[in-house]
């Protein structure tokens, strides 16, 4: 049982809906970004995705991409972002941290030193865009024998010929990405998604998280209550981005988890 | 061949889309049936002699195949050793090899029924290409282009325009190739079911890099014959030259030489300022080190965290951080060498061209040119360079004039 695993047992116990909230890592900067961090879990955050920021995000639209320019403009590394997971974990034992980004970073560390990094600083799971089940014997395994979750996209171009291979090595709970198309683009409608949550949950016990052009509190409702719960990333970013105050951004934060609990 | 242990280098890549460690298919799963439903379709039509039977004829009435093979005869005597030859592929219609490779794309994506065209570009030229052959068939076609290259190479953004192609200057990023492609593969995402991407080098997720290679791979299957003819019945090249950008022109003009051990094989990388700890070139397989980009492993210029660092080259062409996973493969193998060239070299190369041979080389060419000055005075006369002409450097002349200190402005 990994940190995921009990928070989704706690929800199931409580009847509630997930809220998973994506930021930056070192966006603005450090002392920012952990900071936001840090108040996440009492805004109603029940899993924290934390992004590595990577020069080339190809999955991701211009909210994000800026993101992740402004924490390398001033000098975010890995090193940097698994120093921000200890700082938490310092003051949080229980909130899964869900470490999201590109694999080259990871690649250019050496898998086996990150994995063993990772989880000494207290990460639960990885989410990396560019590995597809294709590749799964570069991170995907040897994460999992190191005892942290592997977290699947699942797309609407996930057909029912590859929706097993896609969960076979999924772990933690699956991602379903709701539209065609980049972080930060249009939203879907609940009753699009619903059936093909319905799909993926026919074939695999885990739980089904949905994400991408999620933007409101309504939305995040409608979205949560047709899944297990569902993921805000470009929503908050944009905030981090526009300079707000911490307690500002925390406040909307609250209000989208508000949302998905509702569900 | 022997040597290796490797039977034939000709092979790749194997079902994984696999050069030895590099290649790959490292996409995003929205993109993953979409690869691999253009490897079926690929795989079939490569098969299919009809397919190539519209190719040869395309290739001949429009694009103007065969390219010829050329006897470089004031240069070889000015640089006193070797007998060089050039093939002309900057003859082609579009100025430069990148359409052979396009008609093979969008033959295949008008069989597969999409009916708009996503394409990157860095100098132009396979952006050209590409708006060239949508116009000739009526699709839809946007080329991404790095907001930087907009501004160099102004008379290609012009014609892509011409042509009836939309040219979206790219921001994201830095500006450059790179991120280009990045926007490409961001448009590719969210247009999955219209949308061919017609990637112009031999990157990108597998089978990209089979496919272009095998699309361009008509340029050294000309020679080999073009060459017979030439100088007689059995005769190889000894040496064969090319400028490497991701490395299409490269890997056509290679291939078809790898299994002959007695072919000597050179791709140039673009040095721009010098190849050094300051990161002022293009230089993947000289200064770069295994890494993941753009749906393939190969060799990458990044910094220690494994952050992708811009090259820097005066040909907009060379300007990638990365290269094509074959030629990291041949590298590591040792069947091919890869040296690099700086921008002066290039524009010695550029300039002697012109007036040894009346060739206006582009400066991607030119940087292969400007390799065979420096081996070429050291061989013997019955040594035969073949270098890829790769393409004409009417897009140039703007950039050349500049580094020459001349104003064009009238
Ligand atoms: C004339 C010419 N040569 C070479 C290149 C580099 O590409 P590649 O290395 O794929 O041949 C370009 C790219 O724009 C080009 O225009």
């Amino acid at each position: 049982m990994t940190r995921i695993d009990d928070t989704f047992a706690r929800l199931k116990r409580e009847g509630k809906k997930a809220f998973v909230s994506y930021i930056m890592g070192g966006d603005p900067d450090v002392a920012t970004s952990l900071a936001v961090m840090k108040g996440l879990p009492a805004a109603g955050v029940d899993i924290i995705e934390l992004g590595m920021p990577f020069t080339d995000p190809m999955a991701d639209g211009p909210t994000i991409q800026l993101a992740g320019q402004r924490a390398l403009d001033k000098g975010m590394t890995m090193d940097a972002v698994l120093e921000m997971v200890r700082a938490f974990r310092a003051g949080d034992a229980t909130t899964p941290i869900v470490l999201m980004g590109y694999y080259n970073p990871i690649y250019s560390r050496g898998v086996e030193r990150f994995l063993t990094e990772a989880k000494e600083a207290g990460i639960d799971g990885l989410i990396v865009v560019d590995l597809p089940p294709e590749e799964d014997d570069e991170l995907c395994i040897p994460a999992q024998k190191a005892g942290i979750n592997f977290i699947r996209l699942a797309t609407p171009t996930t057909d029912a010929k590859r929706l097993p291979k896609v969960l076979q090595n999924t772990s933690g709970f699956v991602y379903y990405v709701s539209i065609t198309g980049i972080t930060g683009a249009g939203a879907a409608q609940a009753g699009d998604v619903a059936p093909e949550v319905a799909r993926i949950k026919a074939a695999t016990d885990l739980p089904v998280i949905v994400g991408f052009g999620i933007t409101t509190p309504d939305q995040a409702r409608a979205i949560a209550g047709v899944a297990d719960g569902c993921v805000v990333g470009s929503a908050i970013v944009k905030d981090i981005g526009a300079g707000k105050p911490v307690a500002e951004v925390l406040a909307n934060v609250a209000a989208l988890a508000g949302g998905a609990h509702a569900a | 061949m022997a040597e290796d242990g490797i039977n034939s280098f000709m092979t790749g890549p194997d079902e994984a889309g696999r050069f030895g460690i590099f290649g790959g298919r490292f996409v995003s799963e929205t993109l993953m049936p979409l690869i691999l439903e253009l490897e079926e379709r690929y795989d079939f039509a490569k098969t299919d002699p009809s397919f190539w039977a519209e190719m040869d004829d395309l290739w001949k009435h429009y694009v103007g195949r065969p390219s010829p093979l050329y006897h470089a005869e004031r240069l070889t005597a000015h640089l006193g050793g070797a007998k060089i030859y050039m093939k002309r592929d900057e003859l082609n219609h579009t100025g430069a090899h990148k359409i052979n490779n396009v008609l093979g794309q969008i033959i295949l994506a008008r069989r597969m029924g999409k009916t708009r065209i996503i394409a990157e570009t860095g100098a132009g030229q396979h952006g050209v290409a590409t708006a060239t052959v949508c116009a000739k068939f009526g699709l839809k076609c946007v080329v991404y282009m790095g907001a930087h290259d907009v501004e160099r190479q102004a008379p290609n953004v012009f014609r892509m325009k011409l042509l009836g192609a939309e040219v979206i200057p790219v921001t994201s990023g830095r500006g450059t190739l790179k991120d280009a492609m990045n926007d490409a593969l961001r448009d590719w995402v969210t247009n999955v079911r219209d949308t061919f991407y017609c990637i112009g080098t031999v990157a990108g997720p597998h089978p990209y890099p089979a496919m272009v290679r095998d699309f361009q791979s008509i340029i050294g299957k000309e020679v080999r014959w073009q060459l017979a003819e030439q100088e007689g019945e059995g005769r190889l090249p000894d040496t064969v030259i090319a400028a490497i950008g991701g490395g299409s022109n490269a890997m056509g003009l290679f291939y078809p030489f790898l299994d002959d051990p007695s072919v000597r094989i050179i791709g140039v990388e673009a040095g721009g300022k010098g190849v050094d700890d300051r990161m002022q070139h293009c230089a993947s397989l000289t200064g770069g080190r295994p890494g993941v980009l753009h749906g393939n492993r190969t060799y990458l210029l990044q910094d220690p965290d494994g952050q992708i660092l811009e090259g820097f080259s005066i040909s907009a062409g060379l300007d990638y951080p990365g290269i094509g996973p074959e030629h990291a493969w041949l590298h590591d193998t040792g069947r091919a060498e890869y040296v690099s060239i700086t921008d002066a070299e290039a524009l010695e190369a550029f300039q002697l061209s012109c007036r040894l041979e009346g060739i206006i080389p582009a400066l991607e060419p030119s940087h292969a040119l400007a390799h065979v000055m420096k081996i070429a005075p050291g061989l013997p006369k019955d040594h035969i360079i073949v270098m890829n002409m790769c393409g004409r450097g009417d897009k140039d002349i703007f950039t050349v004039a500049k580094h020459l200190g001349v104003d064009m402005k009238v």
